[in-house]
């Protein structure tokens, strides 16, 4: 099995700038201004001349108040909140079994060449078909209701696990394998003790991917038809020709989105204390 | 444990197995009469529905010319992100200010799934192919402008040096130092590109398209014919392959130009 597609890869992020010496609250000021800037000129844009007419784009002014309204009275059914702990609660749940069930799968394909070559034909299928791809099927099959989106979450995040925790295995230096052999390490220990550490910084990069795609699909999947969920937001706001509360549904994306992926990478610096991080 | 490779006999031998215990898994849920033949298709039966889906059309037209709409779109929204994104990647690694100002709007844009511009491309474009084409660029365009600007930033100093020495003016040294220096990076950046516009297209050909092989799905999962909407899984499997593949390929002719 080859090294992860492109496809499967998502884009590293913006390299630290290298010894930037002016300070922090510089640096900041920098970015808020930058901000200030923006935010002014999308004033001016907007509220001041007109130039971009309201039914294209939202003032300042409504995206603010359609926040306030999604946040205390709600919209689409429900308040911001619920909506969020919706959609997050469909994708932790989909994205552990997935990945619980990649990772096992990965780590037992680079641990023996016999489930590889047997379990190899299937991903060679699965692995090319995009996982938004898999959205109508779901519909199909289960129709467009939780079960549907917790099946495309499901496929979002199992290929990047096992192509990962695959590669990890893959990775370990032989030097590690002779050295585990010499003190006669082997079953469990040798899954605990070799295996797993020393495949676990791909593992931890396949669950950010899988984490990446699953979000992304639900979002995906909650804009063609959901209940409740931020997609559904963002569906609601776009039949309801309601600028403001697609930014707001927007920006909610991001933020959640976002902070998930802190939140992994905060597991992940607890598990592997003794990575540098990049 | 270090696993020797399988001798060639195990290894198409246990590859042969997989296979066929997938494939016999799936014929005997489908002929199993669980469900109907329209909801789980036979493995025969979604080849041939391939096969009907070329030679007849559905939804407005047959395989090839959705799938050539599709690619069309992605082609444009491709070559939008490359035009927009190595100029601006080449600008922001070669002028702090630049880079300072575009860094902050690119980080806070970067986190928004490009499927959730799918709003605002109805909103802006209806079902043209401005919003295709919109949600692809959204996909194609963060991973060429980060590895424009990281290529570009990590050049050597000494042809930097050089190159001022020998008075070389911004644009020169832009075009003639920075872009040929970082051309590896931009190549690699361009197949991850092209991976992530192509899933965003399907993406967004599910919402706002009336045609391509999104809109081709969509219509399978409306008429419930899961023969259809498998067709254009595994088109657009093959199609996304394929566009790595030529891809990949660009990149060691690339780097086997430039001695690498």
């Amino acid at each position: 099995m080859s090294a992860p597609s492109a496809s499967a890869a998502l884009p590293a992020p913006m390299p630290p700038r290298s010894a930037d010496s002016r300070p922090l609250w510089v640096r900041l000021g920098v970015v808020l201004g930058v901000l200030a800037i923006v935010i002014a000129v999308w004033y001016l844009l907007t509220t001041v001349t007109g130039f971009i007419s309201p039914a294209r784009f939202a003032t300042p002014a409504e995206v603010f108040g359609a926040l306030r309204q999604i946040a205390i009275e709600g919209y689409s059914n429900a308040r911001l909140h619920e909506h969020v702990l919706r959609s997050v609660l469909l994708v932790t749940m989909g994205f552990v079994v997935a990945s619980s069930a990649g990772v096992a799968l990965g780590l037992a394909m680079g641990a023996s060449r016999s489930v590889e070559a047997f379990a190899n034909p299937i991903f060679l299928l699965l692995r090319p078909i995009p996982p938004l791809a898999w959205i109508p099927l779901a519909i199909v099959w289960l129709g467009l209701g939780d079960a549907a989106k917790i099946m495309v979450i499901f496929v979002s995040a199992f290929v990047p696990s096992v192509i990962n925790s695959y590669s990890g295995v893959r990775q370990i230096e032989r030097p590690i394998f002779e050295a585990s052999a010499m003190l006669d390490v082997k079953g469990w220990r040798y899954w605990r003790e070799v295996l797993i550490p020393g495949a676990l910084p791909s593992i931890f990069t396949g669950l950010r991917l899988s984490l990446q795609a699953s979000w992304t699909t639900l979002v995906a999947a909650e804009l063609v038809g959901a209940v409740a969920g931020l997609g559904q937001i963002l569906n609601q706001a776009s039949q309801d020709i309601y600028p403001a509360m697609i930014l707001v549904g927007m920006a909610s994306v991001a933020l959640a989105g976002w902070t998930m992926t802190q939140g992994l990478g905060w597991i992940e610096r607890r598990v592997m204390p003794w990575r540098v991080q990049p | 444990m270090i696993q020797p490779p399988l001798s060639p006999a195990r290894f198409w031998a246990l590859t042969a197995a997989g296979a066929l215990s997938f494939a016999t898994l799936w014929t005997v849920a489908a002929l199993s009469g669980i469900t109907s033949r329209e909801f789980l298709p036979a493995p025969w039966d979604v080849i041939a529905r391939f096969a009907q889906l070329v030679a007849e059309p559905f939804a407005g037209y047959r395989l090839h010319e959705h799938l050539l709409s599709s690619l069309q779109r992605f082609a444009m929204g491709f070559v939008l992100a490359v035009v927009v994104g190595i100029p601006l990647g080449l600008l922001m690694a070669w002028f702090k200010w630049v880079d300072r100002f575009v860094t902050p709007c690119f980080e806070a844009v970067r986190f928004v799934a490009p499927i959730a511009w799918v709003p605002f491309a109805a909103l802006w474009f209806g079902t043209g192919i401005g919003g295709p084409v919109l949600i692809i660029f959204m996909g194609a365009f963060p991973p060429v402008l980060i590895n424009t600007y990281r290529g570009a930033k990590f050049v050597d100093r000494k042809y930097i040096e050089a190159s001022q020495m020998l008075g070389a003016s911004h644009w020169t040294t832009m075009t003639e130092v920075l872009l040929p220096a970082a051309m590896p990076s931009i190549v690699a950046g361009l197949r991850i590109s092209a991976g992530l516009g192509w899933q965003s297209l399907v993406g967004a050909e599910l919402i706002v398209a009336s045609s391509g092989v999104g809109y081709l799905m969509v219509k399978g999962q409306a008429a419930v014919s899961t023969a259809t909407v498998m067709s254009g899984m595994v088109a657009i499997g093959v199609v996304g392959l394929l566009i790595d593949v030529a891809l990949r390929r660009a990149q060691g002719w690339i780097e086997a130009r430039r001695g690498l």
